[in-house]
C-alpha cells in the first residue's frame, strides 16, 4: 500500500512538473510578447485606388497630386489651365505587366487618361478599339484611340498625349512647354524626326502631343479621306496626316536647345555613345547632343522604360531632391504661360459637372 | 490520494519556476526580444521643419557654410570604373573629397595608403584625415566607391547637431552586443568622434591593427568597437517618418522589394524623399542619379529650404 502511495506521488509531482512548465509557458507567452501582426489585410484591389473619379472607361484625376513640404501653387495652376488628355496604347496582355504600373505613377498627372487596348476591360478601366493586336494594329489603334478621344473627351482637355505602355511622362514638364502655345493652333509636339515627311514627323515610343484644334484636323482628314490607313508605321503616317492638314511640326526643346522627349531611356540617353552607323543618327532632326546635355532638365518623356524604372523615373522626378541647391537651370515661365495664368473666369463647363472631389462615380 | 495531490501541486510550482527562469534566460542571451531590441537601438532623425523655417536669407547663407563635409572615398584598382563616376558626380558637392588607394594608379592622383586591408586603409585614412583636416571641417563622410551621396541632404540632416558631440551616424545594424555603421551606407563622424577615434587607433589592445579576434571582423564593425571604447554609440538616421536615410541598396533594388512587398504603395512606401545614400551602383548608375537628383523635377513645384546650396564651378552634369 505504502509503495503504490508512494509510486502515485512520485507520478503526481512529474505529471506536475510538466503541467506546469507547460502551464507557464503559454501563460508568458500570451501576456509578454506581442500576437505576431497578423498581415494586414490588404484585400488585393484589382480597382484603381481614391485617386481617381472613374467615368468608365476614362479616368478623371480628382486632383493634382501635391508633394510633401511644398510651397507653391505654380503646377497646381499650369494643372488647370494646360488640361491634358494622355491616352495610353496598351493591350490585354500588357494590362497588368505595363499598363498597371503607368496607372500608378505618371497617369496620376493627367487631367484625364484612358488606357486603349483591343479589347475593353471594365476593371482596369480600358477601352476597346475593337483590333487585332501586333505591330501591324499600331496606326489602326492610333486612330480609332485619337476618333474617340475626340468624340468623347473633346472638351475635357486643351491637349492630347499619346503614350506607349513603355513611355514616362513627366505632365508638369509637357504643361510648361506648351503653356506657351495654344490650344486652337494647329500644331503638335513630341521627339522629332526627319525622313519621310517634309517638316519631319514625332517619333511614338516617345509620345507626342496634339493640339485640339490639331486633333480636330485629323479627324476632319479621315472623314474628308485626306488621310487614310496609308501603313501601320504608326508615328509616321500620323506624321503625314498632320503634314496634309497643315498641322505645324513644333519644336519641343527646351529654353537651352535640349531636347524633352527622348526616344530611349535615361541612361541611354546620359551615357550611351551611339554607334554612328546607328539610324538615330539620321533620323534626329535637331543635332544629336551625348552626355550631360543630351537632356532638358525639365525633361518630358523617356521610352523602353520598364516597370520598376517608372517607379524609380517617378521617385526622382517627384520625390528625391538634393535639399537648398539651386538649379543651375532656372527657366522663366513662358509668356503665354504668364497671360493665362492671370486669366479669371474662364469658362470651362465641361469639368464642373463631373470632377466631384474625391468621389467615386461610376 | 492527498499525498498525490500535493506532489502535484509541488510539481506544478517547480515545473512554472523552471520554466521561468529558462525564458528569461534564453530572453537575455539572445537580445532580440522586440523590447530588449528596442531600447538597445539608437535612432536619430532629421530636423523637422518647424525648427528651420523662421530664417533670414544671411542666416540661411551662414548655416549652409557652417557645416563643412570632409569625404574619404576608399578605392582600389579593380574599382577605376566606379572610381571614375564617382570623381565626376556626388564627389564634386563636398566641400572637399579625396580617395586613398591601396596603391598607386596612374591615371587618377589619389592618397596612396600602400596597404590592400580594408581596415589598415581606413585606420590609415582617418588618421591622415584628421592631421591634416582636423581645423578646416567638422564632418567627416567615409563611402565605398559603389555609394552614391547626395550631400546637400547629408548637410540638412546634420543642421542642428553639433559637431563637437561625438556623433557617428549611418545605417546600423547589430550584431549581437555591437551596433554598427554599416560601411556600404556610409560613415558619418563627427570631428569629435574623429578625435577620439585618433586617440583610440594609439591602442594595440583595444584597437588593434591586426585584428587581434580569432574571428576576422569586418572594418565597419572593427571601427565600431573601436569607437565604443571611447564612448562613441552608432546612431540609425532617419527621416521626420522613420524611414531610412542612408541606404545600403540601390534605389532600383529597394524599388523591386517595394513592388513585391507592398504594391499598391510602391514610391511612397519606399525610399525616403531626403535620402543620403545608395549603394550598389555601377558607374553608369551614378550617372543617372546625378541627373535624377541635381537636374530632373517636375516644373512649378518650389520649396522655401532653410539651407542654400549652389551648383559646384567647372561642372555641367548637376
Amino acid at each position: 500500500m505504502m509503495l503504490t502511495g508512494f509510486k502515485g506521488s512520485w507520478l503526481a509531482f512529474h505529471v506536475g512538473i510538466v503541467t506546469g512548465f507547460v502551464s507557464t509557458f503559454y501563460l508568458l507567452n500570451g501576456l509578454l510578447w506581442p500576437q505576431p501582426p497578423g498581415a494586414e489585410s490588404q484585400t488585393s484591389h484589382p480597382d484603381v485606388d481614391p485617386f481617381w473619379v472613374i467615368q468608365h472607361p476614362a479616368l478623371l484625376s480628382a486632383g493634382h497630386p501635391h508633394l510633401s513640404g511644398e510651397v507653391s501653387a505654380t503646377a497646381a495652376e499650369l494643372y488647370s489651365k494646360v488640361r491634358i488628355l494622355c491616352w495610353v496604347m496598351t493591350g490585354p496582355s500588357n494590362l497588368e505587366t505595363k499598363a498597371r504600373h503607368v496607372q500608378a505613377t505618371w497617369a496620376r498627372h493627367c487631367n484625364v487618361v484612358l488606357f486603349m487596348s483591343s479589347v475593353r476591360d471594365d476593371g482596369f478601366p480600358a477601352v476597346g478599339l475593337d483590333t487585332k493586336e501586333g505591330r501591324d494594329q499600331l496606326y489602326w489603334k492610333t486612330i480609332r484611340a485619337f476618333h474617340y478621344v475626340h468624340q468623347h473627351h473633346l472638351e475635357q482637355a486643351d491637349w492630347f498625349l499619346k503614350a506607349d505602355d513603355d513611355t514616362f511622362v513627366v505632365l508638369d514638364n509637357l504643361r510648361w512647354l506648351l503653356a506657351n502655345h495654344t490650344p486652337e493652333a494647329p500644331v503638335y509636339f513630341g521627339k522629332r524626326f526627319k525622313p519621310y515627311a517634309k517638316q519631319g514627323y514625332m517619333s511614338g515610343g516617345a509620345g507626342y502631343v496634339l493640339s485640339k484644334e490639331a486633333l480636330r484636323r485629323f479627324v476632319e482628314g479621315f472623314r474628308t479621306q485626306v488621310c487614310a490607313h496609308t501603313s501601320s508605321v504608326e508615328d509616321l503616317a500620323l506624321g503625314q496626316c498632320m503634314e496634309k492638314m497643315g498641322v505645324r511640326a513644333g519644336d519641343s526643346r527646351d529654353a537651352a536647345g535640349r531636347e524633352t522627349f527622348h526616344p530611349f531611356g535615361p541612361e541611354s540617353h546620359l551615357t550611351g555613345k551611339f554607334s554612328k552607323s546607328f539610324w538615330y543618327w539620321n533620323y534626329c532632326y535637331y543635332p544629336i547632343v551625348e552626355g550631360p546635355q543630351c537632356c532638358s532638365d525639365l525633361a518630358v518623356s523617356f521610352h523602353y522604360v520598364s516597370p520598376e524604372l517608372m517607379y524609380t523615373l517617378e521617385f526622382l522626378t517627384y520625390h528625391l531632391r538634393a535639399y537648398g541647391y539651386r538649379y543651375r537651370y532656372q527657366p522663366p515661365l513662358p509668356e503665354n504661360a504668364a497671360r493665362l495664368l492671370q486669366l479669371q473666369g474662364r469658362p470651362k463647363a465641361g469639368n464642373a459637372t463631373l470632377l466631384v472631389q474625391g468621389s467615386k462615380r461610376l | 490520494m492527498i499525498s498525490e495531490s500535493s506532489s502535484f501541486v509541488k510539481g506544478m510550482m517547480l515545473g512554472g519556476l523552471f520554466c521561468v527562469f529558462v525564458t528569461f534566460i534564453g530572453h537575455n542571451k539572445m537580445g532580440h526580444g522586440t523590447k530588449a531590441h528596442h531600447h538597445e537601438h539608437h535612432h536619430i532623425q532629421a530636423p523637422n521643419k518647424e525648427d528651420v523655417s523662421n530664417l533670414s536669407e544671411g542666416e540661411r547663407m551662414e548655416l549652409s557654410h557652417s557645416i563643412r563635409v570632409y569625404c574619404i572615398i576608399l578605392v582600389k584598382p579593380k574599382d577605376l570604373g566606379n572610381w571614375a563616376a564617382v570623381k565626376e558626380t556626388w564627389s564634386k558637392h563636398c566641400d572637399k573629397a579625396e580617395f586613398y588607394s591601396s596603391e598607386s594608379v596612374k591615371v587618377f592622383d589619389s592618397i596612396v595608403l600602400n596597404t590592400n586591408e580594408m581596415w589598415v586603409m581606413m585606420r590609415k585614412a582617418y588618421k591622415l584625415a584628421y592631421e591634416r583636416y582636423q581645423d578646416e571641417y567638422n564632418w567627416f563622410f567615409l563611402a565605398h566607391p559603389t555609394t552614391f551621396a547626395v550631400i546637400e541632404n547629408l548637410k540638412y540632416f546634420l543642421l542642428k547637431k553639433d559637431a563637437s558631440q561625438p556623433f557617428y551616424i549611418g545605417h546600423t545594424v547589430k550584431s549581437g552586443e555591437l551596433e554598427y555603421v554599416d560601411g556600404d551606407g556610409g560613415i558619418v563622424l563627427s570631428i569629435e568622434s574623429l578625435k577620439r577615434l585618433s586617440k583610440i587607433f594609439e591602442d594595440p589592445d583595444r584597437c588593434p591593427e591586426q585584428g587581434g579576434l580569432i574571428w576576422k571582423l569586418s572594418e565597419d564593425k572593427q571601427l565600431a568597437v573601436c569607437l565604443k571604447y571611447t564612448g562613441v554609440l552608432a546612431e540609425n538616421a532617419e527621416d521626420s517618418e522613420g524611414k531610412d536615410v542612408f541606404n545600403t541598396k540601390s534605389v532600383g533594388s529597394l524599388i523591386k522589394e517595394a513592388m513585391a512587398n507592398h504594391p499598391q504603395q510602391v514610391v511612397e512606401g519606399s525610399c525616403s524623399d531626403m535620402a543620403i545614400t545608395f549603394n550598389g551602383l555601377a558607374p553608369n548608375h551614378m550617372h543617372v542619379m546625378m541627373y535624377g537628383v541635381y537636374r530632373l523635377r517636375a516644373y512649378g513645384h518650389n520649396f522655401k529650404d532653410a539651407l542654400v546650396f549652389l551648383p559646384p564651378a567647372g561642372s555641367d552634369n548637376d
